[in-house]
């Protein structure tokens, strides 16, 4: 039985191997590259500064995020900037960066339900378009509500300006609850 | 004038030769039957070349007088008997004992015939090489949904699943030249990679008789069957092509084939295939091409008592994923879902961009046999499978080139069956088999792993008896035990761990004590003992009629997705948890058909009936709020289910050279736990086809075909709404609902021309989905975001040599 033997050496061989150039390594597993834990919207408007934070230190699953809302002044103009930061990593990964250099290929959508309040994308990528990195925004009369912040992958660019019909996939949508007074 | 001569130079030549010998020899020889050695009577034997006949006697004696030394070639011929052919060199009075076998289907000539079934006792339904050519350009799952009982789980049009009786995945054994596939093929989105072009059958059993090939068969198996050559010199082969005009691609495929008198054979074969973007009846369905290249060699020596073969098979496949499918979270998804059509649409291209799966299958293997008088037939295999796994998505920052997945899974299987041949009514079949396999969750993609690193192991022993208790009934019965063992090294979010799962409490003993910032490093690890069996039974009740019953108890281990999937499946836009304490599926399956195999009119029914304890599904729990926006997030859970249907399949002759064949697959899943439809389950479906052939003009067929599938209408909502910022509305997320009743018309034609020596050159040409009928189907997972495919003119050439 021939055969038989010659198999078996084989099976027994194969194993050996596999098992020699194990590489199964305890702590390579890899963290998340591209994950954004957290989102920084600053807003300066001379000695007054409001800092957006939305940040989520566990990934997807685990706890839930982490919100810091802000409380903006009437009939005002801020200077509006975004950070993105992947916290996983030490240091911590600046992902802004990221997306300015392919600032073509993103942008960002400001939408609130806070009646007179509005953001005005003031950088531009490469071709002339927005990206909406650095931004103005201005706030009418008090109220309070939402505001959301979007990042679109590949979106159409130019675009209306709504999120919807730009398309695209979504990298980043956070909410925030805002008051004006 | 250089004819005379060389006839006279033969006359010559002959009378030489017949001059120089001496033709007094006498051969004996006695022919015996191989299993029990009792005497063949009536066994006519001859000597080809000299006009010499004789036949076997009572003792299954003969014996040829005044022969010349020369060497002989003898051939021995009895009824339901494999005619065997012998050459022997006689040069002195000689005695020789020849042994033949009478099973038919154990030899290693040719004998596929229709009716031809892996066991007596099983149901069965099979495509064999001339069905399959129509699939050269398409895929396996494409090939099999054509018949009754059997659909598809698709992922766009190119990543196709065949599913049997509704389940589909680690619910199906793919046995792929007797090695068991293993392709990392829990995965709803992972095809197998077989290249149905590399062989000769396909056949799905749905009833009993896979306990040979493992235990946990719920859904059924699939049976992929090489050719086996006759034992002659021989050189044959094939080229065939093909051309679409939807995806303005096809594929070339080719093999040759070499056999010898001795016994040995070799064959090669080859296949290409590529597709640009397909069109549905509105628009291009942006990337949604592929790229395959197969290739396979086949070496081996047999006869009737021993062989030995070695096997390679390469898969190489590129597909290419919807760009339209990638979506960000489920605003994304309500927007494709309501906006009819896809995101991207672009102008046709070969191109295959972000997203793809790219895939490479290695798949080898070593057999052999013997035969033993008095016992039976020995094989033992031993196989390697190397398959790695590597997809792709749209991602941030030059990261596109780098999978998110990246898996490599080694498998290696050694394997022992004993056939006993001794009794004439009873076969005994009994064998081991022992795998190991290694799963690597390949470093380097940036992700966190989708299915972590494994160990497994396992072992099973099985023993299937068929026994024949008369001339028209038989009945089967089988026994299997399998053990497993699953050592996984995988992270764990420290806060699931502790407190969502509760698993620091309920698996301690998993914990390394290695925490590694937020994450808890764990080395899961299980055993499981499954038994199974399979009781079979037929009955021929009339001439073409029959009936068979089967019953099978079937386990499943949990597979590696169910447990441990934890995060986000990209493709998918969902978090899927697999949860550690799922148990295994153990299933109980009935089945009946009742058969008339006729050309005039036929027909087989099969009611089957299905339990399934512990039935693992994924199915949606929820939202979770990401820095992307809401996720459904979708949760393995075990519940108990019930599957029952029908499957009917008629034929009849309506005319001279008209034939008429239908099928119509009836079908019902619950979950019985919660009391509701379960998911994803094919709804009703039947086709008819007419065909006009011709023998006499080149094997002329025309065919029209139409299939109709209607609306599950019984599905479990799990329909939800969300909150859209843009809008700020809650906003109806239908996932559950699903697509209407679709019909679809094709049309076929084919001629066979005769060319030189024997050659054949057969044309086809076929017209798919000839209305252009824009439709969608519920079991493509990429259904919410484009049509299916339009309209396609295809052409074949094939020319077998």
């Amino acid at each position: 039985m021939k055969t038989i033997k010659l198999i078996a050496l084989l099976f027994i061989l194969s194993i050996t191997i596999t098992s020699c150039s194990d590489d199964h390594d305890d702590h390579d597993h890899d963290h998340e590259e591209e994950l954004i834990t957290t989102v920084t919207y600053t807003l300066t408007n001379g000695n007054n500064n409001v800092t957006l934070v939305w940040e989520d230190l566990d990934g997807d699953a685990g706890n839930n995020p982490a919100i810091t809302n802000g409380t903006l002044v009437a009939n005002t103009t801020y200077t509006g900037i975004i950070k993105l930061e992947n916290k996983t990593e030490s240091p911590a990964e600046d992902i802004t960066q990221e997306v300015k250099t392919e600032g073509d290929e993103h942008e960002f959508f400001y939408e609130t339900s806070i009646a007179g309040l509005t953001v005005t994308k003031t950088d531009v990528d490469g071709n002339g378009n927005p990206i909406g990195i650095e931004t103005t925004l201005t706030t009418g009369s008090a109220g309070s509500g939402s505001f959301t912040i979007i990042l679109k992958h590949e979106p159409t660019k130019p675009n209306t300006g709504s999120p919807i019909a730009a398309g695209g996939s979504t990298d980043v949508e956070v909410t925030f609850s805002l008051q004006v007074q | 004038m250089i004819k005379r001569f060389l006839a006279f130079a033969f006359l010559c030549a002959l009378f030489t030769t017949i001059q120089a010998q001496d033709c007094t020899l006498t051969f004996k020889g006695k022919i015996t039957d191989f299993h029990d050695n009792t005497p063949i009577i009536g066994a006519s034997v001859q000597i080809i070349g000299i006009n010499k006949f004789t036949s076997s006697n009572m003792d299954g004696l003969f014996e040829f007088k005044n022969l010349c030394a020369q060497k002989i070639e003898l051939e021995i011929k009895h009824i339901s008997c494999d005619t065997k052919r012998l050459t022997i060199d006689i040069t002195k009075n000689f005695y020789k004992e020849i042994f033949l076998e009478h099973h038919l289907n154990e030899l290693n000539e040719v004998v596929v015939k229709a009716t031809s079934k892996a066991a007596i006792t099983s149901i069965e339904k099979s495509l064999k090489k001339d069905n399959l050519n129509n699939f050269s350009d398409k895929s396996l799952g494409d090939a099999l949904n054509t018949l009754s009982g059997v659909s598809s789980l698709n992922t766009g049009n190119s990543i196709v699943k065949p599913m049997i009786h509704g389940l589909h995945s680690s619910r199906l054994l793919l046995i792929n030249n007797n090695v068991r596939m293993f392709d990392q093929e829990w995965g709803d989105e992972h095809a197998p990679n077989i290249d149905i072009n590399a062989n000769e059958k396909v056949s799905v059993i749905k009833g009993a008789n896979s306990l040979k090939y493992g235990s946990d068969a719920i859904g059924g198996l699939v049976l992929i069957q090489p050719k086996k050559y006759a034992v002659k010199d021989s050189l044959f082969g094939n080229l065939a092509t093909s051309f679409n005009s939807n995806g303005l691609g096809g594929n070339i495929n080719s093999e040759i084939v070499k056999t010898y008198a001795s016994g040995f054979y070799a064959k090669i074969q080859a296949n290409y295939k590529q597709f640009g973007d397909f069109k549905s009846p509105n628009y291009i369905l942006t990337n949604s091409g592929l790229k395959s290249i197969n290739t396979s060699l086949r070496i081996g020596y047999n006869t009737y008592e021993k062989g030995l073969s070695a096997y390679y098979s390469f898969v190489n496949n590129q597909f290419a994923i919807l760009q339209s499918s990638h979506i960000g979270n489920v605003n994304d998804l309500v927007n494709a879902i309501n906006s009819q059509q896809p995101r991207v649409i672009e102008d046709f291209s070969y191109n295959i961009d972000f997203p793809k799966q790219t895939i490479n299958h290695h798949l080898g293997k070593i057999e052999g046999y013997k035969r033993f008088k008095n016992l039976g037939k020995l094989s033992v295999q031993y196989d390697v499978q190397l398959n790695r796994r590597k997809e792709f998505d749209l991602r941030r920052g030059n990261r596109s080139n780098i999978p998110v997945v990246d898996l490599r899974l080694f498998t290696n299987t050694l394997q022992a069956n004993l056939e006993l041949e001794t009794l004439d009514n009873l076969k005994l079949e009994t064998g081991f088999l022992v795998r190991y396999q290694q799963n690597d969750a390949v470093s380097g993609t940036g992700t966190s792993a989708l299915i972590p690193d494994f160990d497994k192991y396992e072992l099973g022993i099985f023993s299937v008896a068929d026994y024949k208790l008369n001339e028209s009934t038989a009945i089967s019965a089988g026994l299997r035990y399998d053990f497993s063992k699953i050592d996984a090294k995988k992270l764990y979010n420290i806060t699931d761990w502790n407190e969502t799962f509760n698993y620091d409490e309920l698996f301690p003993e998993f914990e390394t004590g290695v925490i590694n910032g937020t994450r808890v490093f764990t080395n899961p690890n299980y055993t499981f003992h499954n038994f199974s069996t399979s009781l079979g039974f037929s009955k021929r009740l009339h001439q073409d009629v029959s009936l068979l019953a089967n019953y099978g108890l079937a386990s499943r281990i949990p597979n590696p997705s169910e447990l441990f999937s934890d995060g986000l499946h990209h493709s998918a836009a969902r978090i899927e948890i697999g949860l550690l304490t799922i148990e295994k599926e153990i299933a109980n399956k009935f089945m009946l058909s009742l058969e008339k195999v006729n050309t005039n009119f036929g027909y087989s029914i099969s009611p089957y009936y299905k339990h399934i304890n512990g039935f693992i599904q994924l199915v949606p729990v929820g939202i979770t709020t990401t820095i992307r926006g809401a996720f459904p997030v979708w949760e393995y859970q075990q519940i108990n289910a019930q599957i029952f249907g029908v499957d009917i399949d008629v034929n009849k002759q309506i005319a001279k050279k008209f034939f008429y064949k239908g099928n119509i697959s009836l079908l019902q899943g619950d979950n019985l736990s919660e009391e509701k439809a379960l998911i994803h389950m094919p709804s009703t479906n039947f086709t008819n086809t007419i065909s006009y052939t011709n023998e006499k003009l080149n094997r002329l067929t025309l065919q029209v075909n139409h299939k109709t599938v209607l609306q599950q209408n019984r599905f479990p909502d799990y329909n939800f709404y969300t909150f859209n910022a843009t809008t700020q509305q809650n906003v109806f997320v239908d996932i559950s609902t699903t697509p209407p009743t679709y019909s679809l018309f094709n049309f076929y034609s084919s001629a066979t021309f005769k060319t030189a020596n024997k050659a054949t050159l057969k044309l086809a040409f076929s017209i798919n989905n000839i209305f252009n009928v824009a439709y969608r189907e519920n079991l493509n997972r990429l259904r919410f975001f484009a049509d299916e495919v339009g309209r396609n003119f295809n052409l074949k050439l094939n020319y077998n040599f």
